[in-house]
């Protein structure tokens, strides 16, 4: 439980003050170009708010309230990935495709409901694999929503597939209420696709090089359209490959954008020589945090960005920030007496529902004061926060296990990302020391907000010249960035603060718990 | 004429069981196996042997 986003770290925080108090006429709300995936209700059509405001893998403003949890019932898999190797099973790493125990739909069933009773934040099942939800007839994965639909009808469910077998399973999808699906797409020319997809297993035979990712690539986009027309979410994952796909994915980005996806999701690809797979065996590398950025700052005006995944592993389940898979294991839940009451979990809902409108005012009423004080000119700064959810500055800078990334400049406060700072599993060894591990990963920010931080790593942090700052503690994230962007532009112009630009940081994959 | 699984290297994934025509396969003991009376290798039904065509392990080969 140490770690997990305790139900009064939420509730009951009425008394803090939001941050600025401008008048609400200046409320102009943010233009969806620069919210990406914070976009709030008054961007999009109120069907489709309903359907995202309680997913945390759809809605970043949800992400900081809701918890997830993935049932691993489908290890069958009908393609093989350059970057997945799924004989490796490292209990310390968090990556895609990665799971401890496979479950049976039954045993889902049961683990679901035994989250449920102790994580009252949950609002979502998704089925990500570990291998591909709708390989092998989609067998498993469906067994286990209409267990679900029967038991827990108040948990949304979604799936996450290659594509490939998609155009096969969308009626039964609507069938069983799933409104959202996600689609790993990494290309739309084959040519790029045989340099990612070795084979594919299609129609009775196994197809490889330019044939397979030409197959692949004509089902997921056929699969995302039939998604489209019978009104289901699509979101669309990319692995990002320098040197194979970085530059095709803004043309990938047009393509999805073009057939209705709701979302992309640009992840920087996971690659070390231990985890087995071809690009770790061959060197492969994964992008920096700028490159990444860099690509998904280009591909805004597209199909929407989201920026809040953690690549969880197929079996994670809590917050997206946090991993409590490990506390539910088959053994523990199968002594556990279960319960089919979830009306915590409404009561949750209803609290978070009941301060949404205050929050949206309260953060375009501080963006709002930054536009009028702060002048064009000043570019936007990076500040990395330590957070445990809620939207609030809530975590000790020594306890964080990632780093929420937010660019804040005149147009406001927007979250661009997440960087993990556990340190890096390698066979179970990691040797980096932990403070040069968070120097590395927040590298880029001007700044860094904590709820409270020790004196020796706060002079290493202004030493590379990353401020720490704690008199923010326990207040909201955004409104508090644009508070210090407002006192930055005033030191900048004085000539007391320096711009960060030109720095880069290192993404790393996250240890589990 | 039939197929085995090499159980060192099989993931116990069920994607082979799925795709079986002769419904030879099952899970037995952490692993799948085929029976041998059973499998015919597909002839008459595909081209290829469906189990070692989908296996990502490539751990179905001749008996």
């Amino acid at each position: 439980m140490g770690n997990v986003i305790a139900l009064d770290g939420i509730l009951g925080l009425g008394e803090l003050k939001t941050a600025v108090d401008a008048p609400q006429s200046a409320a102009s709300g943010c233009s969806s170009s620069s919210c990406g995936s914070s976009d709030g209700p008054a961007d999009m059509a109120p069907d489709v708010w309903e359907k995202v405001k309680n997913h945390p893998c759809y809605s970043e403003e949800a992400h900081h309230y809701f918890a997830r949890m993935h049932v691993a019932v489908a290890p069958a898999c009908n393609i093989q990935c350059n970057y997945c190797n799924r004989k490796y099973d490292c209990s310390n790493e968090s990556r895609p495709g990665v799971v401890s125990e496979k479950l049976t739909p039954d045993q889902a069933l049961r683990k679901v409901l035994a989250v449920a009773q102790e994580i009252p934040q949950l609002s979502v099942i998704g089925i990500a694999g570990p291998g591909d939800s709708l390989a092998a007839g989609g067998k498993n994965s469906f067994a286990t929503f209409e267990a679900l639909a029967k038991h827990a009808p108040d948990l949304k469910l979604c799936i996450s597939t290659n594509g490939l077998a998609l155009p096969d399973h969308v009626e039964r999808l609507k069938n069983y209420n799933v409104d959202h699906v996600t689609i790993t797409i990494n290309m739309v020319d084959p040519e790029v696709g045989e340099r990612i997809y070795p084979w594919i297993f299609y129609d009775h035979r196994r197809w490889t090089g330019r044939d397979a990712a030409k197959i692949l690539h004509e089902r997921q986009m056929l699969g995302l359209e039939m998604l489209t027309s019978a009104g289901i979410l699509a979101k669309i994952n990319s692995v990002m490959i320098p040197g194979i796909n970085d530059e095709h994915l803004k043309d990938v980005n047009k393509a999805v954008k073009s057939r209705g996806a709701f979302l992309h999701n640009i992840m920087p690809l996971i690659s070390d020589p231990a985890h087995g797979t071809h690009f770790g065996l061959t060197g492969q590398r994964g992008p920096t945090a700028q490159e990444l950025k860099l690509l998904q700052d280009e591909c805004e005006g597209g199909a929407k960005l989201m920026r809040h995944c953690r690549q969880c592993r197929a079996d994670a389940v809590g917050l997206l920030g946090e991993d409590r898979g490990a506390e539910f294991t088959t053994e523990k839940i199968e002594a556990l007496e279960l319960k089919f009451d979830d009306s915590v979990r409404r009561e949750y809902r209803e609290h978070v529902e009941s301060e949404r409108a205050e929050r949206h005012r309260s953060k375009a009423a501080a963006q709002a004061e930054v536009q009028e004080v702060v002048g064009d000119d000043v570019a936007p700064i990076l500040i990395a926060v330590a957070t445990k959810g809620g939207e609030r500055i809530n975590e000790h800078f020594g306890h964080a296990k990632e780093f929420q990334i937010y660019e804040v400049g005149v147009h406001g406060a927007k979250f661009v990302g997440h960087r993990r700072v556990e340190e890096y599993c390698e066979g179970g060894e990691g040797n980096d020391d932990a403070l040069d591990v968070v120097l590395a990963a927040i590298n880029d920010c001007a700044a860094v907000f904590v709820a409270k931080i020790g004196g020796c790593p706060k002079k290493s942090l202004e030493a590379a010249g990353i401020e720490p700052v704690d008199r923010f503690a326990f207040e909201y994230i955004e409104e508090s960035a644009l508070t210090y962007f407002k006192d930055y532009a005033e030191r900048l112009a004085q000539g007391t603060a320096t711009s960060r630009s030109g720095h880069d940081a290192v993404i790393r994959p996250a240890m589990r718990a | 004429m039939a197929y085995k699984i090499k159980a060192s290297d099989c993931t116990a994934c069920g994607a082979c069981e799925a795709e079986c025509p002769n419904i030879a396969i099952s899970f037995k003991k952490g692993t799948y196996v085929i029976d041998p009376a059973k499998c015919t290798e597909c002839e008459g039904h595909f081209k290829s042997p469906q189990c070692a065509a989908v296996c990502p392990a490539d751990c179905c080969v001749p008996a």
